[in-house]
């Protein structure tokens, strides 16, 4: 049972407000509130990409996305990681730890919903690209 | 009875008997022979120098006369032997480093190797010595009178007291430059003198004590009896003013005597072989001393109950033998006596030779001839003999006169104390030289010349009022009139012992003049050298400081001058020695500043140290660099090494400042990175709110299609957020001004549970709200404290609803209990949930903690909640901790200390 979007996000007026405005501009959520229920879903669900708030409970976000990177599995997968510091540094490791955008909160509605978008393109590419080699080795 | 003739044959047989002693003591040192000539106790016995004749029979006289005041002329030297580790050690090592030949020497070379200071101590030494040496001649003629005259003291078969007098000295001045001038270099020393005076103290305590116990215990019939008789007779010797000012003022000049006397220097610092030997001194003398002072008061006590009244008491040791017959020991007596006198007069005699003509005679020689070592051969070593001998001889003749002129007088009899206060001038100089680096040499030479004059004008002149009218008229009425200057009552002190007025003022007055001159007048930088020299005696270790000095004198040159001076062999000696040390051949010596001050040293042992300063600078003025030149030179060493010490010192100080300086900077960017910290969670803190606020306002004006209920919702999030805000910045600007106390605070007296009981009837709704159960547990009997009420309700609020809001447990209680303990009201908030980590029970209190986080999306902002009450309660003098129990929830503690009741 494949979804589109997977949330990690721990504040729960935000995350509301996400899953109203993904569900709104079509695409499936499916959402947790802490790092290692993040891990977790992932395995499940299968998502095509990840919103990934920083500062989550039990692992941080960049944890997250650092073991995402270490594995075969989800090298691939597409991130957005959210974060309310702000700062550039932030913006800078994220980059650092493979993070594919990088929204500051608070942020304008249609860029979370634009960037969700790019990342299920840049995802539809991966999957085209992996049919592709498949394809070819078989 | 003795005929008169046989004893003076036993004085000179015994002079004779010293001569011979004397001359194999010498024989064999100069054989090498390590005889025990070289011993402690050879050293110990002829320190004993100081118990003259005027010890030997004017201690019974004393006694007899004046109480137990003699003891204080044995207790002054005892303090400073067995204080030798004070002040004789420093003396002592000071003498032998410096090559020191007599006290005038010492002074001199301390002070700059001034020679005008070494003059006037010089004569100072000769005016109070020359008394004393016609003090021992008139004990001789006396003592010769007593043993042999029958009663009558006129003239002896054929001899004047004058002829005898003559005959002595004369004798003496033999013996003197026999044994004393065979040497020039005082620091060869002369051991058969000093054998020949050790065996002389030998001779004379011996007969001390067997007149003593022949007088205690064949006589006498016992101490015991003896007291007794006395007690009998009404004879009082333990006069209740004994210890007075008097007896205070001789132990002070007794002190000082066997510091500053000559032939006390002579003995002790010159004739020192071995430094070790003043240990085993520092207790031998003082029980020398006292063995001589053992039967002072028992045979004055028997003289003055046998003998007839009217008897002289100075003669005791001579007359009580001679009342009950034993001629024999009377002899032996005289020769006791003898012996302390001849002793007396031949160190005195050798150290004021040394002095005269040291301090005289060569540098006015050493003036008037410009060519110094061409003149002829052995020119300087002749010419120092010569002005030894004649000094010696002189000296010894100006003693017979003033013993000629003073005749009978009792001028005489005072004397020795006289001398005492004479040479206690050269004290403060002295003590001075030794451990003050700032005394000057005007200062010396001011405060002795003055501490001279005084001491001239209030004692030495009044001696002779009794055979001067004129000093009699004097000492009533002061020269030209002028009361305040009588020499007995100066300024108006009258009523005072002598002797204490002229210690006093002459003490005082030479101790203000050496502080005060020396404070006020620059040191040269010879004399700055040589006060680091004398002064840091101990630890100033050899320099190997070497520099060259340049285009001087050669070494052919030195050589020639120490060859004059010292000698060929000893001048060979020395160089070879050196160029040993330096590792050359003698002929390829070179001149270096150290070579220069180590000859200097060789000569100043010789002929003192202000000429061997004036030779060597003369023998190096020819080349380009004078001898003050080399001092120079070495006095700038002295500075760049003071300066690097300097220099050292401020290092060390700049590395602790930077020390210092990195620490601040250190605990700055601490501070620094606390701010970044904190703005960062403020960041983070203001940021979560506003994006929930902006995200659904966003929907609400984008979308049309929403229902009633979602909007609704939407709107309460955006409410609540919106508070949440509020409360955040509130409680920023609340810690701001709590941290940096811009609040006016005002604690007073209030009901702790007034004020916990209004706190949960405000929280009540909320916990009811929550389905959380608050309960009231135990009260406190005591909750009078000192608080602002509603901040402390603020607290309590804080953690109630914070307990509230993080209980996880299934049936959530709170327990809100009071107690008052030890001086304290404490409030217990405890919880049953699932507590919080150990590790956290700090960190919750730190600003925007992350211990627990915000789980509701209520107004949330445990951030800074638990920080500004931490903060509040310590206003409040108390604490507010997390506390351990033994149920899983948290437990919150504030303890407030109770006020005491009115």
């Amino acid at each position: 049972m494949n979804v589109d979007v997977l949330i990690a996000e721990d504040e729960p007026g935000i995350l509301e407000s996400l899953e109203f405005i993904l569900k709104r501009a079509g695409f499936s959520v499916s959402s947790v509130t802490d790092g290692e229920a993040a891990l977790e879903t992932i395995k499940v669900l299968k998502p095509k990409m990840m919103v990934l708030d920083v500062m989550l409970p039990k692992l941080s976000g960049f944890e997250v996305l650092k073991r995402l990177r270490a594995n075969e599995q989800s090298r691939n997968l597409p991130v957005l990681i959210l974060t309310a510091k702000g700062q550039r540094q932030d913006k800078k490791q994220a980059e650092e730890f493979g993070a594919n955008a990088f929204i500051t909160k608070p942020y304008a509605n249609d860029d979370v919903v634009d960037g969700v978008r790019q990342l299920l393109n840049l995802a539809g590419f991966y999957d085209q690209q992996n049919k592709e080699t498949d394809n070819e080795q078989s | 009875m003795l005929s008169a003739n046989f004893v003076i044959f036993i004085a000179v047989a015994y002079i004779f008997l010293l001569f011979i002693l004397a001359y194999f003591s010498d024989r064999s040192q100069k054989m090498g022979k390590k005889s025990f000539l070289n011993s402690p106790l050879v050293y110990t016995l002829s320190i004993s120098v100081y118990c003259t004749s005027w010890t030997f029979y004017g201690a019974v006289g004393s006694a007899a006369r004046n109480g137990l005041e003699f003891l204080a002329i044995y207790l002054g030297p005892t303090l400073v032997f067995v204080g030798w580790w004070f002040i004789l050690r420093k003396l002592v090592r000071v003498g032998r480093e410096q090559r020191i030949t007599s006290i005038a020497d010492l002074l001199s070379s301390r002070f700059g190797k001034s020679n005008r200071l070494g003059v006037l101590v010089t004569l100072i030494a000769v005016i109070g010595t020359t008394p004393y040496i016609a003090l021992q001649l008139k004990a001789i003629t006396n003592s010769i009178q007593v043993i042999s005259a029958s009663g009558s003291s006129s003239a002896i078969s054929g001899f004047g007291d004058g002829t005898l007098a003559l005959g002595i000295a004369a004798l003496m001045a033999l013996f003197t430059i026999f044994f004393g001038t065979r040497n020039v270099d005082a620091n060869e020393q002369h051991h058969g003198v000093v054998a020949a005076i050790a065996f002389e103290a030998i001779v004379k305590l011996v007969a001390f004590i067997a007149v003593g116990i022949f007088v205690v215990f064949f006589v006498g019939g016992g101490v015991g009896n003896i007291f007794a008789k006395a007690n009998e007779a009404g004879i009082d010797i333990y006069r209740a003013d004994s210890f007075g000012p008097r007896w205070i003022a001789i132990l002070f000049l007794s002190a000082a005597a066997i510091l500053c006397l000559p032939r006390q220097f002579q003995i002790t610092v010159v004739e020192n072989s071995n430094e070790r030997h003043l240990r085993t001194a520092g207790w031998a003398f003082p029980a020398y001393l006292f063995l001589m002072s053992l039967f002072t008061i028992p045979i004055a006590l028997y003289g003055l109950t046998a003998l007839p009244e009217g008897s002289n008491p100075d003669m005791f040791v001579l007359t009580l033998p001679l009342a009950e017959g034993n001629t024999l020991l009377a002899l032996f007596a005289f020769i006791g006596g003898f012996s302390s006198a001849t002793s007396m007069i031949i160190i005195a005699t050798i150290a004021l030779s040394i002095m005269i003509s040291n301090h005289i005679v060569m540098p006015i020689a050493l003036r008037s001839s410009e060519n110094l070592g061409t003149a002829d051969g052995r020119g300087v070593t002749r010419l120092l003999l010569t002005s030894r001998r004649v000094s010696i001889i002189f000296v010894l003749f100006l003693g017979f006169l003033y013993f000629w002129f003073s005749g009978n007088s009792d001028a005489l009899a005072s004397m020795g104390l006289i001398a005492f206060a004479g040479v206690a001038q050269f004290l403060p100089s002295m003590i001075a030289a030794l451990y003050w680096r700032e005394a000057s040499v005007n200062g010396a030479i001011w405060a002795t010349f003055i501490g001279f004059l005084v001491w001239a004008w209030t004692l030495f002149l009044p001696s002779f009022e009794t055979s001067s009218i004129m000093v009699a008229n004097l000492i009533s009425e002061g020269p030209f009139g002028l009361e305040f200057l009588r020499p007995q009552a100066l300024f108006g002190m009258s009523n005072m012992d002598p002797l204490v007025h002229s210690v006093f003022w002459s003490v005082l007055l030479n101790v203000v003049t050496l502080i005060v001159v020396s404070l006020f007048t620059k040191q040269s930088s010879l004399e700055r050298i040589q006060a680091n020299m004398f002064v840091d005696v101990f630890s100033l270790k050899k320099r190997g400081q070497a520099e060259l000095v340049r285009g001087s004198a050669t070494a052919n040159d030195l050589m020639f001058v120490a060859q004059r001076v010292l000698g060929g062999k000893r001048a060979y000696e020395i160089f070879e020695g050196f160029a040993k040390q330096s590792g050359v051949r003698r002929e390829e010596l070179i001149v270096t500043s150290e070579f220069i001050s180590r000859l200097e040293k060789e000569l100043a042992g010789t002929i003192g140290a202000a000429s061997a300063h004036v030779v060597l600078s003369k023998v190096l003025s020819g080349g380009e660099v004078s001898l003050e030149e080399v001092m120079q030179i070495a006095d700038e060493t002295q500075q760049v090494i003071e300066y690097s010490q300097r220099l050292e010192q401020t290092t060390k100080k700049l590395r602790a400042t930077a020390k210092e300086l990195k620490k601040a900077n250190e605990s700055l960017t601490q501070l620094d990175k606390q701010k970044d910290d904190f703005l960062s969670k403020v960041s983070h803190e203001v940021r979560t709110p506003m994006t929930s606020i902006r995200s659904f306002s966003e929907i609400l004006l984008t979308h049309d299609d929403i229902n009633d209920e979602q909007r609704n919702k939407f709107v309460l999030t955006i409410n609540q957020e919106s508070k949440r805000l509020t409360n955040l910045l509130d409680e920023i600007l609340d810690l701001n001004a709590l941290e940096k106390g811009e609040r006016i605070w005002v604690n007073r007296l209030v009901n702790g549970e007034e004020i916990l009981e209004r706190t949960i009837n405000i929280c009540s709704p909320i916990a009811m709200q929550k389905n959380v159960q608050l309960k009231r547990g135990e009260k406190a009997s005591n909750d009078n404290i000192n608080a602002e009420p509603d901040r402390l309700a603020q607290v309590y609020i804080n953690i109630i609803t914070n307990a509230i809001k993080y209980n996880d447990a299934k049936n959530p209680i709170i327990t809100i209990s009071s107690m008052s303990k030890a001086g304290f009201y404490i409030v217990d908030i405890a919880d049953n949930g699932s507590g919080i980590a150990k590790q956290d029970t700090e960190i919750i209190f730190e600003k925007f903690s992350r211990g627990r986080r915000t789980k509701g999306g209520d107004d949330g902002g445990l951030g800074l909640g638990l920080a500004i009450s931490r903060e509040i309660i310590d206003k409040m003098s108390g604490s507010l901790e997390l506390i351990e129990t033994n149920n899983s929830g948290a437990c919150f503690r504030v303890k407030i200390p109770l006020t005491k009741e009115e």
